[in-house]
């Protein structure tokens, strides 16, 4: 079993689908230059060596073309795997995501389907307000759309492969400090585990427990569910025990894994790197407190980034979105709601 | 003039077209249709000039006034009808309507009501063609409006680099819903002007002369297939009704609606031209017509009656569930 970096295991990932199926190819801006970065995080650096540029395809900065493209391609049998360089520039292409991708096989009554791949990485790191955001709650609200955010390299190659194979249009984010490429990011925090050699697919909808508890339940996602493990280090310390899940996919959303960890905690947390108003997590809370108000012994807590852009200075950025102290001190509270 | 065989052809999809127009548009007089319609009637010739040489393995993608387009791509009337009615019969079981008419099994893509939407989803089709080494080529309609998107400039640019094969169609009706284009683009030919900013060649046709327009779409459609990449061609034309089902065309002057709508009417055009080279007998285009006056009206007597879908149906195909037919 190799050990690599979630950058390498999507890599992988990626190639393997490539030589497995004719029809799946890269496209993006800068996606694999010679000399070049492969797309911003190295992700797809090398793949046109073995697969060429007819299908590692390099583009011009044209977000609404690229994406256009996904789906046209797609529609006819093709399988893109597109990379945006920075989650930020979906907005750029918003229409072709959200009016055409998300709905082509609703509106057909269900004759069509786009098989696409949309790479988006995301997270605030030293970058200003259009280079930094978390913006996979967005794409949880329109139907037709999957969203994951794999947070560990077995994770990304296992998910990667299943959204590849998926027959509808998966947003993938990918936290920048999680990549743990050789493009060094202040703060990264190392995913490099055991990665199998074999052709393994991660089911999506079905969360992680990266830790077990028994007071507070946490879920939190990427760069967070790593926030949320330091933080539960040191409350163990405190003798609060916290139960950590990563979901792994927002769409479709493994309700089930966290209802059982919340019949047994009786406390719900949510962490996540997105902003807090209407972010996934209120969709969570509003969930249980629909569905299972009565497994809670307190109020659900929400750490989130602030209702703010996220600023450049390391200080206000780190100022602004959770971290392992804001985690800590809600648990806290909640142990004593 | 082509054969006898493929110029009558010609006429009866054009017809086809007109009558199909003119129904939905007292069916909606009448009240007895839902939503909204912006229909294609007197830009028959686009259409049917356009689209009348593919197979049906090649593609045609449309824009929010698709039934002409999809019409002349084979998709049938009965199955646009059901669904203009919002019917299980419908092309898109219900769940498009007006706007989103298609059939992917005759190579009509669903059409697309975002102006330009549909534009770079071409170039995807087009790219899939050449990646798949198949020999077809997509058609892509849009208004003059769609040229102002910057889908189009985007697109235009990587098809044009990828030479893809792909025909972009400008229907240029004049006006972008209701505002006139000499507001909306500081050249007179919005599409056909701006195709040297990419390096693709174009053509400004009389898009209500149907052989013109087979024969722009001739040339156009070879070159693609040869990978020669992509061809603009800007096809001059006129709606004969609003933009939608409720605009009156106060913005239109009256001299020219007379001008398009009497002297160039495309269909009034093709018939004259029929006689007059002896193509074809008054008899002959009558029983014609007559033919499609009466599909048309056994499409709006079946689709009337036809069922709506079941209620749990708008649950399903929001994911793809294995292909419905």
């Amino acid at each position: 079993m190799a050990k690599m970096s979630i950058a390498d295991a999507l890599k992988t990932a990626i190639a393997e689908e490539m030589r497995r199926d004719k029809n799946v190819y890269c496209i993006g801006e800068d996606e694999d230059i010679p000399g070049g970065m492969g797309g911003a995080f190295t992700v797809t650096k090398g793949l046109a060596d073995e697969f060429g540029f007819d299908r590692v395809i390099n583009t011009p900065i044209s977000e609404i073309m690229i994406s256009g493209v996904c789906v046209g391609s797609a529609m006819m049998g093709m399988r893109p795997v597109a990379d945006l360089q920075y989650g930020d520039f979906l907005f750029c292409m918003m229409d072709q995501l959200c009016n055409q991708a998300a709905k082509m096989c609703y509106m057909s009554g269900g004759k069509v389907h786009v098989p696409m791949v949309m790479r988006a990485p995301c997270g605030a790191s030293n970058r200003g307000a259009q280079h930094a955001q978390s913006l996979e709650s967005y794409f949880t609200h329109v139907p037709g759309l999957k969203v994951i955010c794999p947070s560990t390299a077995y994770d990304a190659k296992g998910l990667m492969k299943q959204a590849i194979r998926d027959d509808n249009p998966v947003l993938v984010f990918e936290h920048k400090l999680l990549y743990g490429s050789k493009r060094k990011e202040k703060d990264a925090i190392s995913t490099v585990g055991e990665v199998p050699e074999d052709d393994y697919t991660i089911e999506f909808g079905k969360a992680a427990v990266r830790k077990e508890g028994k007071d507070i339940t946490i879920v939190a996602n990427l760069l967070m569910s790593y926030k949320a493990l330091e933080a539960a280090a040191v409350l163990e310390g405190e003798g609060i025990s916290c139960e950590v899940i990563d979901p792994r996919t927002l769409v479709p959303f493994d309700y089930d894994t966290v209802l059982e960890s919340v019949k047994k905690t009786g406390r719900l947390m949510i962490v996540h790197e997105d902003h807090y108003n209407c972010g996934w997590g209120a969709q969570v809370a509003s969930w249980f407190a629909e569905n299972a108000i009565y497994e809670l012994n307190a109020p659900i807590s929400r750490v989130c980034a602030y209702d703010v852009p996220i600023p450049f200075s390391p200080v206000l950025e780190s100022y602004v979105i959770p971290s392992k102290e804001k985690i800590i001190e809600a648990a806290r509270n909640l142990m004593k709601a | 003039m082509p054969s006898k065989k493929k110029a009558m052809a010609m006429y009866e999809r054009m017809y086809l077209i007109r009558k199909y127009e003119e129904t939905i548009y007292y069916l909606f007089l009448e009240g007895i249709m839902p939503g909204t319609i912006h229909q294609s009637t007197g830009q028959e010739a686009c259409a049917v000039g356009m689209l009348f040489d593919l197979s049906k393995d090649d593609f045609m993608a449309s824009t929010h006034r698709p039934a002409g387009h999809d019409i002349a791509k084979g998709v049938s009337v009965k199955s646009m009808m059901c669904e203009m009615f919002g019917k299980e019969e419908g092309c898109c079981h219900g769940k498009g309507g007006a706007m989103h008419t298609g059939e992917f099994s005759v190579g009509a893509l669903t059409a697309n009501a975002i102006v330009g939407g549909n534009i770079p989803i071409a170039a995807g089709v087009a790219l899939a063609f050449k990646m798949q080494n198949k020999p077809n080529v997509i058609v892509c309609f849009m208004g003059d409006g769609a040229t102002n998107e910057g889908s189009f400039h985007e697109t235009m640019n990587a098809a044009a680099i990828w030479k893809l094969p792909v025909v972009y169609v400008c229907e240029n009706n004049l006006y972008s819903a209701t505002t006139s284009i000499k507001l909306t683009c500081n050249k007179d030919n919005p599409a056909a002007d701006r195709a040297p900013s990419y390096n693709i060649p174009a053509e400004i046709i009389d898009g209500n002369d149907v052989l013109a327009v087979n024969e722009a779409a001739t040339r156009a459609i070879s070159r693609a297939r040869k990978g020669d990449g992509p061809t603009i061609l800007e096809l001059k034309t006129y709606r004969h009704g609003g933009h939608s089902r409720n605009d009156a065309c106060g913005y239109r002057p009256k001299d020219e609606e007379k001008l398009w709508i009497q002297d160039r009417d495309p269909v009034k055009l093709f018939r004259a031209r029929l006689l007059a080279e002896k193509v074809a007998t008054e008899e002959e285009l009558q029983k014609i017509e007559k033919e499609q006056e009466a599909d048309v009206q056994a499409a709006v007597d079946y689709a009337e009656k036809a069922p709506f879908p079941p209620l749990e149906s708008a649950l399903h195909d929001v994911y793809w569930e294995g292909g419905n037919k």
